[in-house]
């Protein structure tokens, strides 16, 4: 059963289209993240489920419900939002008590209820604390607390860690997923930090200047995008982008592409893949793993191919060396363990894992 | 060698300072000095002798003391005619500006809460027309008004200033609480809206509790100004009807020959009274609430 569905739905800010047909759903108890750089229309869709923008055109239901003008109040939903949002003249308690109160739930069971959520947030100390007297991250549960408290269909994050510095921010993450796996709440979930999304969601939908590029389980989006800003969008560092060329001098077919001697370099590709491309130009996507030290182990392993390459810059950050690769002018990234990262300077035998990557149209960016 | 040079800076450098600070410290006092020596003019010669000011200067240190200047300036005194002191005027002034001030701040508030956290099409202009009251002599509406009281019945009364002063006030208290409410983050009322609050319940449960800063600010700059008013309250009213500023100047051109500066002194310090105890009690809050910025 799905607990939220969307179709169609639009929104025009005066002759600005914000929003251009979105569908999505999320299934009763699924996490679902919206990402998707600044302006791409994510935070409306919130709000638009919210009940606190009007719908243009197109349809939001929750549950049976087609909500489009219903009252936020009366959507069965609860919200998180970026600033928290806690009235800053209540206590943690009254903050909380604020939504049953203006619903007329008997005492009894708002203090059940509080007492209830406190626990599970471990707030219990802070109740009787205004907001000013708190932490960001205590700030943070309590804003998860007001809106747990009233157990709704539906939960809506608006970037809740994006105030939170990083280290909290890592934390409040794994906090977020277990509570969701606790209360098992419907949950959409709006952050521009793909990593937040990746870790976090059942589903993600990677929004883009006003639509959906891709909705899927967060393995498709990473490893099968739908296009190319999908695959740069999501990852850190980002997929590296080379135009190429599929060819085909007998051995099966191969891609190719200058380096920077003017040598090309061949890489062989799947026969299906080479079929479902139209051109013979493509677009090859390849991870910054996906690089790795050619050596006796990568030799036999499927799809492995090889070539060199000069390193510009090498980044160690500990558990893994970023290094800067020159393929011909283009500046390629590779992720590296710390045992096998290369030296500045150095000429490096490269084995690119091929089963793993992406081809895309170049004119219509999308996936082969 | 370096210990000795870096001292001997350091000393100089603290001469530089104390130095600076006599020269800033005796500059504030003068001017305190200049602020309030008309007060301790007025103050004195409402417990002189009008003898001794006659003789000595309106402008001089006192030599006596005495205290019936000041039940004179408020019982018996003769303004206009009525031998009846400050009393009458200074309670017509009480009655006018409690209601007014209560009801423009209320107003102001309710208006700021509107246009800046309930937006509609055309709230802008409504803002921007009222903003233009703010720029607006009130000698333009002093027309308009006597003839508005008239119709309405309430020409002559006091209720007729309570009107006049609320409607003229509301400008000012508008933009104070509408621009106090704009730092106020929206979040706080989407969060509200979904928590089942209307209106109202988010204006009493979370704007009003926020809003004191402001509303001391509000109430103390229409008190204040309603209670200071004078062009309203000599034209519009006259006689026994008028406010306490309209009496003193009254008052001060008696038509008898003798200038009775000690009862003088003593019914304009009963005039300025409530404005300095509304100082008194709120100037801190004032400053603080006109220099407040968003709220965290």
């Amino acid at each position: 059963m799905a607990s939220l569905i969307i179709k169609n739905l639009r929104k025009n800010f005066g002759s600005v289209e914000v929003l251009k047909g979105i569908d999505l759903e999320a299934k009763t108890g699924e996490f679902i993240a919206l990402v998707g750089p600044s302006g791409c229309g994510k935070s409306t869709l919130l709000a638009m489920i919210a009940g606190l923008e009007t719908v243009s055109s197109g349809e939001i239901w929750i549950g049976d419900r087609m909500v489009n003008s219903v009252a936020p109040k009366d959507r069965d939903i609860a919200m998180v939002f970026q600033s928290y949002a806690l009235y800053p003249t209540m206590t943690v308690r009254e903050n909380m008590a604020f939504g049953m109160e203006s619903r007329g739930i008997p005492k009894d069971h708002q203090v059940a209820a509080i007492a209830r959520v406190a626990a599970l947030l471990q707030i219990e100390p802070l109740l009787h604390r205004k907001p000013g007297q708190l932490s960001g991250g205590q700030r943070q549960r309590v804003a998860m607390g007001r809106a747990l408290v009233r157990d709704p269909a539906l939960f809506l994050f608006d970037e809740p860690l994006s105030n939170l510095d990083a280290k909290l921010r890592v934390d409040m993450r794994t906090e977020i997923k277990k509570l969701h796996q606790r209360v098992g709440k419907t949950t959409v979930y709006v952050t521009h930090d793909q990593i937040e999304a990746m870790t976090l969601a059942s589903r993600i939908a990677v929004m883009h200047q006003g639509s959906v590029q891709q909705f899927a389980d967060p393995d498709t989006i990473y490893n099968r995008p739908a296009n190319v800003f999908v695959a740069g969008f999501m990852g850190s560092p980002a997929m590296n982008f080379i135009t190429a060329e599929i060819t085909d001098q007998g051995a099966g077919p191969v891609v190719s592409f200058p380096l920077a001697d003017g040598q090309m370099a061949r890489l062989p590709l799947h026969a299906a893949t080479a079929e479902r491309a139209k051109s013979r130009k493509v677009i090859l996507g390849i991870r910054p793993e996906h690089l790795s030290r050619q050596s006796s182990m990568t030799e036999g392993r499927a799809g492995a191919a090889t070539l060199s390459a000069p390193v510009e810059v090498v980044e160690p950050t500990g558990a893994e060396t970023m290094a800067v690769l020159k393929f011909g002018e283009r500046e390629i990234v590779g992720r590296f363990s710390p045992d096998e990262a290369p030296k500045t300077g150095e000429v490096m035998p490269l084995a690119v894992d091929m089963t793993r990557a992406c081809l895309f149209d170049p004119t219509s960016e999308r996936l082969i | 060698m370096t210990t000795a040079s870096f001292d001997s800076e350091a000393a100089s450098a603290k001469r530089r300072h104390f130095l600076g600070r006599t020269v800033i410290y005796t500059i504030l006092v003068v001017f305190s000095l200049v602020y309030i020596l008309p007060l301790f003019v007025v103050v004195f010669n409402s417990f002189r002798t009008l003898p001794e000011i006659s003789q000595n200067g309106l402008i001089a240190f006192p030599q006596s003391f005495r205290l019936d200047s000041w039940p004179r300036a408020w019982s018996d005194y003769c303004i206009g005619g009525a031998c009846n002191g400050m009393q009458r005027y200074f309670w017509n002034s009480v009655m006018m500006v409690v209601p007014a001030t209560i009801i423009s701040t209320a107003l102001g508030a309710m208006n700021g809460y509107i246009l800046s956290k309930w937006k509609f099409r055309g709230s802008e202009l409504i803002f921007n027309l009222m903003l233009l009251g703010v720029f607006m002599p009130g000698q333009i509406a002093l027309l308009p008004w006597a003839f508005l009281l008239g119709k309405l019945g309430l020409a002559n009364s006091v209720f007729g200033l309570i009107l006049v002063h609320c409607i003229q006030g509301i400008s000012f208290t508008t933009l104070f609480c509408r621009n106090y409410y704009v730092s106020i983050p929206d979040d706080l009322i989407k969060a509200a809206r979904i928590d089942g609050a209307g209106f109202w319940r988010i204006f009493y449960k979370i704007i009003l509790p926020i809003s004191p800063p402001i509303l001391i600010v509000t109430v103390i700059w229409q008190f204040t100004g309603i209670w200071n008013e004078y062009l309203f309250g000599v034209v519009l009213n006259s006689g026994a009807q008028q406010p306490i500023t309209a009496a003193l100047v009254a008052l001060s051109t008696n038509g008898t020959n003798v200038r009775d500066y000690d009862v003088m002194s003593a019914a304009v310090l009963i005039g300025s009274i409530p404005p300095l105890l509304v100082y008194f009690f709120g100037g801190k809050y004032f400053v603080r609430g006109l220099t407040q910025g968003a709220i965290k």
